[in-house]
């Protein structure tokens, strides 16, 4: 019955948010940020609880805890740069919101460059020495 | 979440009630208070917009970041 609760939630502000743009659309504006903000806040909670499951399956089957560390700082990344970015476009800034996505690309490439190196020299250490000639 | 719902109404009849103030001054023909009253409603709503855009950040930190 959530899902009822956020569609209606979302029609709701829909209505306010056509209501008050007729006056003043930099309030619509903050109206539809708030909105995106309140869904978001209420389904990050949701996440939590996948979050822990996943915890506990890589503790138990003994996978370094700095992958996950670095997947979950991945996923992080992705939803506020994805969020942002939305609210920006909401706006009309199309520029600035392809910026955004761009800093958030730039970010997660940073992070997954350990993983990287970590698989290159896990490769290089299956590969037999003198295999090349 | 109920609370945070009504969040929404207050800033909905906030924008209309300064809309509102905003017509009726501005047929007084006080257009610059009518403009100051536009500007503190602003940022009003922006304070319970930042407010909660703190909470989304902290949550997010605290879940997928964890530090």
């Amino acid at each position: 019955m959530e899902m009822i609760q956020i569609v209606g939630l979302g029609l709701m502000a829909t209505v306010l948010i056509l209501v008050v743009k007729e006056q003043k659309p930099m309030f619509a504006f903050l109206l539809a940020a708030f909105t995106g903000l309140f869904i978001f806040l209420y389904v990050i909670g949701k996440i939590e609880a996948v979050i822990k499951v996943l915890e506990d399956l890589a503790n138990r089957s003994g996978i370094p805890s700095i992958y996950l560390k670095t997947v979950l700082k991945i996923i992080g990344i992705a939803y506020i740069a994805e969020f942002g970015a939305q609210i920006v476009r909401d706006a009309g800034q199309e520029s600035i919101a392809s910026k955004i996505e761009f800093a958030g690309k730039v970010f997660i490439l940073v992070m997954a460059i350990p993983i990287i190196s970590v698989i290159v020299e896990t490769v290089m250490g299956l590969l037999p020495a003198g295999s090349g000639t | 979440m109920n609370m945070d719902v009504s969040a929404i109404f207050q800033i909905a009849g906030i924008g209309i009630i300064i809309a509102m103030i905003h017509s009726v001054l501005k047929q007084m023909g006080k257009e610059d208070m009518a403009h100051w009253v536009t500007v503190i409603g602003f940022v009003v709503v922006l304070f319970m917009v930042v407010r909660l855009l703190n909470d989304l950040f902290q949550e997010i930190k605290t879940i997928f970041l964890f530090q």
